[in-house]
């Protein structure tokens, strides 16, 4: 009965719309779920949601780690209402890291009202041959809600409305991978991990926070690691999983149902050396399948928060997540547990396992 | 008959062309209580017949909408993943990041996956990523997958019912779904009509591969006269004034190769007269439709095509208004109640009603 729950927090964080700088409804969901597992809960200028924990008792002598920052982000990448077109249509450009490609012919909901709209595309019939060599781009795009005008789109939306995918999760697999489809695995799997971890007791004081606009250079973090200044910190994602069969030799950079990725570095950060040796020791003495990331990319708010004050050792631990960024992800159940059982062995043995 | 229920209905159900199975039940079991003989010939069009008040042999108009849609085919396993091959005319750029349903063993859910920007090369987004390139992935092993799939399984892309503001909706396989669906409007508003001819409602297969329902309904039946019911091109952005109709607008009346001019004004002039918001479309030469391979039905037929403005033609959110949906049903209706001996002379049928 525990596994179920925590499979439908993962399904309700991933089919709330939190698209960046609007994470309201992804924070509700997790104000509640981690409210009675906490000492202090509050949000920030940001929109951070910064839950503190107390250590589980006195601090022994040159005990350390003894104030420690985990991060999920809640902020999925998206769109924004930027104009209402005369015949009704809606102008878009993104929010966060979106290649427009994937935007033709899909259903998206717009603001806090959930109205519906398509993106549509030329018919075949009335393109041409070479015009179909050419890739849409965010400017070849408009979001059409069935409105007859201007006036009438007015009604419904208004610019500056925030829209994501209309996709719904749905566990694929029992057996096997335990695969799972939806959106927003970046990073409502990671919220998931930390609200698990939240339920848990440790030696030392625990800043969860679910940070707000990671997927704008780790805007959120950046506040929150400076506020609470911890001593070590990691960032729990849902990484890229590129693991699709290729005719050239080329990264993965993670396989899916081969257990959380461990990184070593990203685009933003180079992981703390003594903190990678202490989730790999784990994971080893434990029987936890894990891998590492094997690609130099994307950033993530251990990005953030290795570089506040005066510097905190930061790693991130991701679980692979198929086609991120996209309006339909893929996960396995597998790897989210296990994920959630590394962090946890993690934490635990975490004062002692760490050379200061 | 309510139109929007049964248009969701219609679209949901999957069809690809030459699997229109499940649209075939849905419309046997909508048409079947409307009229009074049904049968499903060898190509799998469902042919339904109301009988009209007129002495026999009855002149018989038919009424065609595809059940058929655009969709996809496995054509190889490699790992887990299945690589796909179009059926009908799919623009590769409409289907990355889709969800399908693959017609195995079992039905499996699917996604046609979108690689990460992150791993993409920003020079590369400027293509479109060929069908070649893109794996439908199921989330199964792949011992499952090699199990439950086959080469040559067919793939359906799913695009969910979805209500719009101001009577609009949007789904998958509106064309032509929204044309079987007219047909079965029109047959039950003649449920409470009179009308001389019999009336042949005929949902047909394979439009989307080259009209070959259609070619071979239209033998079978023997119509004196018929009637495409189809998708027309409604203008949205980037489609010029020139080259559609109006969404909204009611149902387009054709002009051009397709159209018997005798049947393009009459419908006009019933649309006039039942007060029924209308709209002409010119088509000169192939109109792509049923009525093509129809009007060379046997030693010929009088044909004309009724367009449904739609919006977004061939992707799964293609657009419609429920209100033109159902001003084309009743259109249809209002034209095959008009038709008398009058109409088959002036359209130039001989005195003789055929065998």
């Amino acid at each position: 009965m525990i596994a179920e729950s925590m499979h439908g927090l993962l399904q309700r964080l991933c089919d709330a719309m939190g698209v960046t700088s609007n994470e309201g409804a992804v924070r509700e969901i997790l104000r509640e779920a981690v409210a009675e597992h906490c000492d202090e809960l509050r949000t920030d200028a940001l929109g951070n949601l910064i839950c503190f924990k107390a250590a589980n008792g006195e601090a022994k002598g040159d005990a350390w780690p003894r104030k420690v920052m985990l991060t999920g982000h809640m902020d999925e990448v998206g769109l924004m209402v930027t104009y209402l077109n005369e015949d009704g249509t809606l102008r878009i450009l993104p929010e966060g890291g979106i290649d427009p490609r994937i935007l033709v012919a899909k259903r998206v909901v717009i603001g806090e009202n959930r109205v519906a709209g398509v993106i549509g595309a030329r018919p075949i019939h009335l393109t041409k041959p070479d015009e179909r060599e050419r890739a849409l781009g965010i400017d070849d795009l408009v979001i059409d809600i069935g409105a007859k005008d201007k006036a009438a789109a007015a009604m419904a939306v208004k610019p500056g409305d925030y829209c994501g995918f209309d996709t719904v999760f749905e566990v694929l697999d029992e057996g096997g991978l335990r695969t799972a489809k939806g959106k927003a695995f970046d990073d409502r799997l990671g919220c998931a991990v930390l609200a698990q971890l939240v339920q848990g007791s440790y030696p030392f004081d625990l800043y969860a926070v679910f940070t707000a606009q990671e997927e704008v250079w780790l805007r959120g973090a950046t506040v929150a690691a400076k506020a609470i200044l911890p001593d070590v910190a990691f960032a729990l994602e849902g990484t890229i999983c590129d693991d699709l069969p290729k005719d050239q030799d080329v990264s993965p950079v993670t396989e899916l149902g081969k257990g959380p990725a461990i990184t070593l570095m990203d685009q933003s950060f180079i992981a703390d050396r003594r903190l990678v040796d202490h989730l790999v020791c784990t994971a080893e003495s434990r029987g936890i399948p894990y891998q590492f990331k094997r690609a130099v990319a994307g950033g993530t708010d251990s990005g953030a928060m290795h570089l506040a004050g005066e510097g905190v050792p930061s790693v991130t631990v991701a679980a692979p997540a198929r086609y991120i960024h996209g309006p339909v992800g893929m996960i396995s159940l597998a790897d989210y547990e296990a994920m959630v059982a590394l962090m946890r062995a993690a934490l635990e043995t975490l004062q002692g396992g760490l050379t200061r | 008959m309510e139109a929007k229920p049964l248009l969701e209905r219609l679209t949901q159900a999957h069809g690809v062309a030459g699997y229109e199975g499940d649209v075939r039940a849905v419309v046997r079991e909508v048409l079947g209580p409307l009229v009074d003989e049904m049968r499903v010939d060898a190509l799998g069009n469902v042919i339904a017949v109301k009988r009209g008040t007129g002495a026999e042999p009855r002149r018989r108009l038919l009424l065609a909408g595809h059940m058929d849609e655009i969709g996809m085919a496995v054509v190889a396993q490699r790992e887990a993943m299945l690589q796909v091959t179009t059926i009908g005319g799919i623009d590769p750029r409409t289907v990355l990041g889709q969800e399908v349903v693959v017609h195995g063993k079992r039905r499996l859910r699917g996604i046609l996956g979108s690689r990460p920007p992150h791993v993409v090369p920003l020079e590369a987004r400027s293509k479109p990523v060929p069908i070649q390139e893109l794996y439908v992935d199921t989330g199964l092993s792949a011992e499952a997958v090699r199990e439950l799939v086959s080469v040559g399984d067919v793939v359906s892309i799913r695009g969910d019912f979805t209500e719009l503001v101001g009577g609009a909706v949007a789904s998958k396989a509106m064309d032509d779904r929204a044309g079987v669906a007219a047909v079965i409007l029109a047959v039950d508003h003649l449920s409470r009509m009179e009308h001389s001819w019999d009336v042949v409602a005929v949902a047909t297969t394979q439009e989307e591969r080259g009209l070959l329902g259609a070619t071979v309904a239209g033998y079978g039946v023997v119509p004196d006269a018929a009637i495409a019911v189809d998708v027309g091109f409604a203008k949205q952005q980037g489609v010029g004034d020139h080259e559609s109709i109006a969404l909204d607008g009611g149902p387009a009346i054709a002009w051009g190769a397709n159209a018997h001019p005798v049947m393009a004004r009459r419908l006009g002039e019933v649309a006039e007269a039942w007060e029924i918001p209308h709209q002409q479309e010119f088509i000169p030469g192939r109109s792509g439709t049923d009525a093509w391979a129809l009007q060379v039905t046997r030693s010929g037929v009088p044909t004309a095509v009724v367009s449904i403005p739609l919006r977004y033609m061939h992707t799964v959110v293609e657009l419609l208004t429920v209100r033109d949906l159902e001003r084309t049903g009743r259109l249809l209706a209002a034209f095959a109640a008009s038709l008398d001996e009058g109409t088959a002379q002036e359209m130039g049928l001989a005195k003789e009603v055929s065998a």
